[in-house]
């Protein structure tokens, strides 16, 4: 009885949380408006400290920076962000202007210590080098990823 | 020859035995296994960056919405017995950000003796801070419902000493504990090392007993702290390599090391770029009351979207 109980249990929290993390789903445009709670995650790129935010990225001129960071960028970061890195609903896009526009300093920062309330985890387990190819990679996004065709609008022969 | 006849009575009061139930097991457990499976191949792996301790933990938790299954043994040597081969399976599920929740099943062979199950333990860690601090505290709670039998030492408690494990299985397994198990999980990542410092309490539920003590601390840093343009396997930062001492400290009435088991072990992890990651931990007791010689090792595999992909099934994100 014991065992059955707990099964349930368990079932029903894997659910909950599931559903808790999973925002109601809808198509993603090409560069996604951020959906009302990713407002606030980019709201946190603000609340970097002065000093972080200052900060400069040590492998800015580092040749292989960019494609190290976008093989993590692929291992750790496309599941939320999607493979393009354009946002899914999990996660915002990352060509949005507010992390475009953000300093190295500020996205290394976030990345180090997160947005845990609103399901970004904290990512100060990569090291401190791997962190700033991430921010190498994110910085090197053009201002937005190629729109996709509209095939509604293609003029008909 | 004559035939095998396998036990089906549980070792635990209240668990399921009767003989309608056991006929309903096998089909139980193969759906429960199918739905499983389903949901992996669903859920896409990812290359999870896992920490290297076997029993120390840091303060980083399961990404949300991802399962780790792992796989894990431990060989132990035992003077004045049967040497044993202990294992659990673990399910590991990352339920938000700051929430991680985790299964482990627990089974055991001593050799020349036997093989049994030995319980489950249901594992929850929750992290207190939102942000990165000097010390970034984890609070551990966990429930075990497990027999005297286990021997998997994924913690070493109060008197725990190496004597206690020469006990024979069938008697050990008379003995059923529901435990409660706390841990304050401090730790700290600079300059690419990992320090991490666990204090523990567990108390039996079962009869009087007080709350016993124990402390586990660990070290690890990645070979390399720069990651390589290239994927590869062999990459000096897919290996993680530490180590870790663990031990008793007593109970509340008997605060100290005396009649107490501690151990240390070297720690390498494997994270390997297709998503599997291998942990290897060889173990030496360090007085005479700990096991002399622990191996353990172990095999998991992180699922990313496993979240999702129940909710799906359940009717969300339609």
């Amino acid at each position: 009885m014991t065992l059955r109980v707990s099964s349930i249990l368990l079932l029903l929290t894997l659910d909950v949380t599931a559903q808790t993390n999973s925002v109601p789903a809808k198509a993603v445009p090409a560069r996604s408006v951020p959906a009302k709670n990713d407002n606030s995650v980019y709201a946190e790129l603000a609340k970097a400290p002065p000093k972080a935010a200052a900060r400069r990225n040590p492998l800015e001129h580092d040749p292989d920076a960019v494609a190290a960071g976008g093989k993590l960028f692929s291992q750790h970061c496309a599941e939320c962000h999607g493979d393009t890195a354009a946002g899914s609903k999990k996660a915002p896009s990352l060509y949005a202007e507010e992390v475009q526009q953000a300093t190295p300093g500020a996205l290394f920062w976030l990345l180090t210590n997160g947005v845990v309330r609103r399901g970004m985890p904290v990512w100060s387990k990569l090291p401190e080098p791997q962190r700033w190819q991430l921010v190498s990679f994110i910085k090197s996004l053009p201002p937005a990823p190629p729109p996709k065709p509209n095939l509604e609008q293609t003029p008909q022969p | 020859m004559p035939p095998v006849k396998f036990q089906t009575q549980s070792s635990f009061p209240g668990w399921p035995h009767s003989d309608a139930l056991a006929t309903s097991r096998p089909r139980l457990a193969f759906s429960f296994g199918l739905l499983t499976l389903v949901l992996l191949f669903i859920a896409l792996p990812v290359q999870s960056q896992v920490s290297p301790y076997v029993v120390t933990y840091d303060h980083y938790l399961e990404e949300p919405g991802s399962l780790e299954l792992e796989y894990f043994s431990t060989f132990g040597t035992q003077r004045a017995g049967n040497d044993f081969h202990a294992f659990w399976a673990e399910f590991e599920y990352g339920a938000t950000a700051w929430w991680t929740t985790e299964v482990y099943l627990d089974g055991q062979t001593t050799f020349n003796d036997s093989t049994v199950f030995t319980g489950f333990r249901w594992e929850n860690r929750f992290r207190l801070l939102q942000r990165e601090h000097f010390i970034n505290p984890v609070l551990y709670v966990e429930y075990e419902q497990i027999s005297g039998a286990d021997k998997i030492l994924k913690e070493v408690e109060g008197h725990d000493v190496e004597a206690d494990y020469a006990v024979p299985n069938a008697i050990a397994r008379r003995e059923h504990n529901h435990e409660i198990e706390t841990k304050l999980l401090l730790s700290k990542t600079f300059k690419g090392w990992n320090i991490a410092e666990n204090t523990l309490a567990a108390k039996n539920l079962t009869g009087g007993h007080s709350w016993e003590l124990g402390y586990a601390i660990g070290a690890s840093r990645p070979l390399a702290l720069k990651a390589s343009a290239q994927r590869c396997s062999f990459c000096s930062e897919n290996f993680i390599a530490g180590i870790e001492m663990y031990g008793g400290l007593g109970d509340r009435y008997s605060f100290g090391l005396h009649d107490t088991s501690h151990y240390l072990a070297p720690v390498i992890a494997w994270n390997l770029p297709s998503d599997w990651t291998l942990r290897l931990s060889p173990g030496f007791g360090l007085n005479d009351n700990s096991h002399r010689f622990l191996l353990r090792w172990g095999i998991s595999r992180e699922f990313s979207g496993f979240g999702t992909a129940i909710s799906r099934l359940f009717g969300g994100g339609r």
